[in-house]
């Protein structure tokens, strides 16, 4: 088809192969993870195959959306509107993934098995301690993002990367609290359903955090080589949203297991 | 709804070149439609072959074929997960969806063409896992998962150590990765690519239904995906979410589950209320009756399907309170259904029908659907349903609407759209048949089941005392009638892309006015280059 019979601003995507290979990549993860779950040879191997095979798949993939919004101008208005949708989508399935582990926590805290929570016998961290510096780090990181959103828009690349930079440095620090909160808990992860939750609930935003700082990271490096326009910079948007969800969830996590459960 | 100038090209030479190329890397909503008809009707072809073997050894009482017990659960278990997730789900939201959403608006494509193509290449490696989980350690130290598709723990915890259960887990986990991602890029394109004057009170309902389902989907699926990790992290990390011992809640599995399940029969029914509502208009020459009522009573079913979910649980032990809301809860979306049975009376009533096949399908549906539901509606009473829970009754009642109702619509999509998918003409004469020995045979294998469970007979046992094998009989022979059926489908299929009918445009006439019959039969590569105009 040749670009003048089409009288619409619409993308019409090139075939690619990254969605195969992405689906190729899960399955080799997938066999790779419960061969590694019950100790069985090739397991490892397998697991980091097929992670490694995710990964490339990202980055080639997005490699390939980056050059057609930035270079070949596929990114229409219709088409940024459309990307809009399918951020604020995914980001409400997310909502949903982590209702289900607040289901878990609020399901057991609410009726604890032996009548008190937290159970006998767990000692929990102290909200106002670290939960409540790392609390004022995911804030304060997302004023920073908005302080690069902002820059943008007013097309000063200097804010831009000096906001980034503070949030990722914000989020890693964020992280590195988490680790060390983690390597010092009085409970294991294995110790009953109050470590349970609490793992399962702060490790599965833990990855959200490592993901959102990652993706603020691309956005970062993109900024420094020159990528996005005042009127045009949906990927830093996209990277922000998911931060400020990444930092509601924080809240609720703080609110609800680290001060009420405690 | 009448449309204008839709730009029609009849050549499909833009098509890209090689096998690889075109499928594996495709990025055309038509293509990936036809990927997902496939093999969703592979799915369902492996499914209906386990439902015939178990049939077969329910036929007379005592054991007929199965060796164990083992066996049995296994294919009752991958009966299940095939048939809603790798049958009803691919064809009839994604397949259908994919086919006819764009064309139905006026758009050139998917939103995210790209990503449409990823949540089909998940779902062949989602069945391999599936069936993978068939041949190793499972149940017992048996092979298989033999738990049921509701995958309660304990049985699927700890309790049984292979590899199997993981291998199921893991299945659902792509599965479900891919529903998410396909509903974001259906919601997507429904909102934003609509062509000119296609306002949202103008889209034919068909695509209201696929807006509404992916909604469950994506806010549904979640759940089940976290239900899962759990379960996940119980059978091999240590966690105790679901096990009494650790402090935790079999119960909450339950929860989690039916949170997601209760939707997903939604998602699987939907799409299929959405294909008859076209389908009666077309064949009554009338524009649906009630038109806003349809759209907004599938919005509302899709609501209150998020708030039902624990009168799948009534014998669980919760309290009577509870029981008393779901109980209400339930019995109200017999109102919005309502409105749906009753407006497609409505639309029939004065119009010039024709009795085409597509409308015997869906007229069909009507009727058993609303047998299906009436049944609902008495097991909706938890009062009922402490004596009816997990009897044939139950069986027989969710068959009625999901293999007469999800079912009978992919059949009424097939023969409605076939002429518009491959541009030939299948076999009348042939297609009734289809639809006789359908009608006969699943009527034959799932109405006796309501006797069966009434008398007491409880589900997911490969055997039964002997005052239960009559009605047993009648259902084993309705269930080889049905596969006979299935042959001729296939026949019928062969025998259409054989003769090589050319089928017209518009083979339904004016009734037909939604703008998929606005180009060509089959339609180009890329349509819509140029966007319609909708007045």
């Amino acid at each position: 088809m040749s670009a003048q019979d089409v009288k619409h601003t619409y993308h019409l995507v090139e075939p690619s192969p990254w969605p195969a290979v992405g689906a190729f990549a899960a399955l080799t993860t997938a066999f790779g993870a419960v061969l590694y779950m019950h100790e069985k040879p090739f397991g490892v191997v397998l697991l980091i195959v097929g992670f490694l095979l995710v990964l490339g798949t990202m980055f080639f993939w997005w490699r390939d959306v980056v050059r057609e919004a930035e270079h070949q101008n596929h990114h229409s208005l219709v088409v940024q509107i459309g990307l809009r949708y399918g951020m604020m989508l995914f980001i409400s399935s997310e909502v949903m993934f982590f209702a289900a582990f607040f289901w878990a926590y609020f399901d057991a805290s609410l009726y604890p098995d032996g009548g008190v929570w937290p159970p006998e016998g767990i000692k929990t961290f102290d909200p106002w301690d670290i939960p409540l510096i790392n609390t004022l780090i995911l804030l304060t990181s997302s004023c920073t993002v908005t302080w690069a959103h902002h820059g943008i828009i007013a097309g000063n690349r200097d804010a831009l990367i000096k906001g980034l930079t503070a949030t990722v440095v914000l989020g890693a620090i964020f992280t590195g609290f988490q680790v060390y909160e983690y390597d010092h808990a009085a409970f294991g992860f294995t110790d009953g359903i109050y470590a349970s939750t609490f793992y399962m609930a702060t490790g599965f935003h833990g990855f959200h955090v490592l993901v959102g700082t990652l993706f603020l990271l691309v956005c970062l490096i993109r900024a420094r080589a020159g990528h996005f326009k005042p009127e045009q910079h949906f990927g830093l948007e996209a990277a922000a949203w998911y931060w400020h969800f990444v930092d509601v969830v924080w809240i609720f996590l703080f609110a609800c297991i680290y001060v009420w459960g405690q | 709804m009448s449309t204008t100038a839709a730009h029609v090209d009849d050549h499909g030479h833009d098509a890209p070149h090689g096998f690889v190329r075109r499928w594996l890397y495709s990025t055309n909503h038509k293509d990936i439609g036809t990927m997902y008809i496939v093999f969703g009707g592979l799915g369902g072809i492996v499914g209906l072959l386990m439902s015939i073997y178990m049939r077969m050894e329910l036929q007379a009482p005592g054991l007929q074929y199965m060796t164990d017990g083992n066996v049995w659960n296994v294919l009752v278990t991958a009966h299940g997960l095939i048939m809603v997730f790798f049958f009803v789900m691919p064809v009839v939201i994604s397949g259908f969806g994919n086919w006819f959403v764009p064309l139905m608006i006026g758009a050139p494509d998917m939103a995210f063409p790209r990503m449409n193509n990823i949540s089909f290449w998940l779902m062949p490696p989602a069945l391999l896992l599936l069936v993978t989980s068939m041949f190793v350690e499972g149940t017992g130290g048996a092979p298989g998962v033999g738990v049921g598709w509701t995958i309660y723990p304990p049985l699927s915890g700890g309790l049984q150590t292979g590899m199997a259960m993981d291998l199921a887990i893991l299945s659902l986990h792509l599965a479900g990765a891919s529903s998410i991602l396909g509903a974001a890029n259906f919601i997507t394109t429904i909102f934003n690519m609509r062509a000119p004057g296609m306002t949202l009170h103008k889209m034919p309902l068909f695509v209201w239904s696929v807006l509404v389902t992916a909604f469950l989907l994506l806010l549904a699926v979640p759940v089940l995906a976290g239900a899962i990790t759990m379960l996940l992290t119980d059978r091999n990390f240590g966690t105790a979410f679901f096990d009494p011992a650790g402090g935790g809640d079999p119960v909450l599995f339950l929860h989690l589950f039916w949170f997601f399940g209760h939707p997903e029969v939604y998602i699987m029914i939907l799409p299929a209320f959405g294909i008859v509502s076209q389908i009666v208009s077309t064949f009554s020459r009338k524009p649906v009756f009630g038109y806003l009522g349809m759209a907004y009573a599938m919005v509302a079913i899709g609501f209150v399907g998020f708030i039902v979910w624990a009168h799948h649980m009534y014998t669980v032990g919760l309290h009577v309170d509870t029981r008393a809301y779901f109980t209400a809860a339930t019995m109200v979306i017999a109102v919005p259904t309502g409105v749906k049975i009753f407006s497609w009376i409505a639309t029939m009533w004065g119009g010039s029908i024709e009795f085409r096949l597509p409308l015997m399908w869906a007229l069909a549906l009507i009727i058993l659907f609303t047998i299906g539901g009436v049944t609902g509606v008495v097991l909706a009473n938890a009062g009922i349903d402490m004596t009816l829970h997990n009897t044939y009754f139950v069986i027989g009642h969710f068959h009625y609407v999901l293999s007469m109702g999800a079912l009978f619509g992919i059949f009424a999509g097939i023969y409605y759209w076939f002429p518009k998918m491959t541009g030939y003409n299948y076999s009348d004469k042939l297609g009734k048949l289809h639809f006789w020995l359908t009608f006969i045979g699943v009527n034959l294998t799932f109405f006796p089941m309501h006797f069966s469970g009434l008398a007491g007979m409880p589900r997911r046992y490969i055997d039964y005392p002997d005052a239960f094998e009559g009605w047993n009989f009648v259902s084993s022979i309705g269930s080889y009638v049905s596969g006979i059926a299935s042959l001729v489908f296939l026949f019928v299929v062969w025998e259409a892309f054989t003769a090589k009918r050319k089928a017209e445009d518009n083979p339904w006439g004016e009734g037909a006015d939604t703008l998929e019959w606005s180009v060509s039969s089959p339609p180009p590569f890329h349509t819509f280059n140029e966007l319609p105009k909708v007045n």
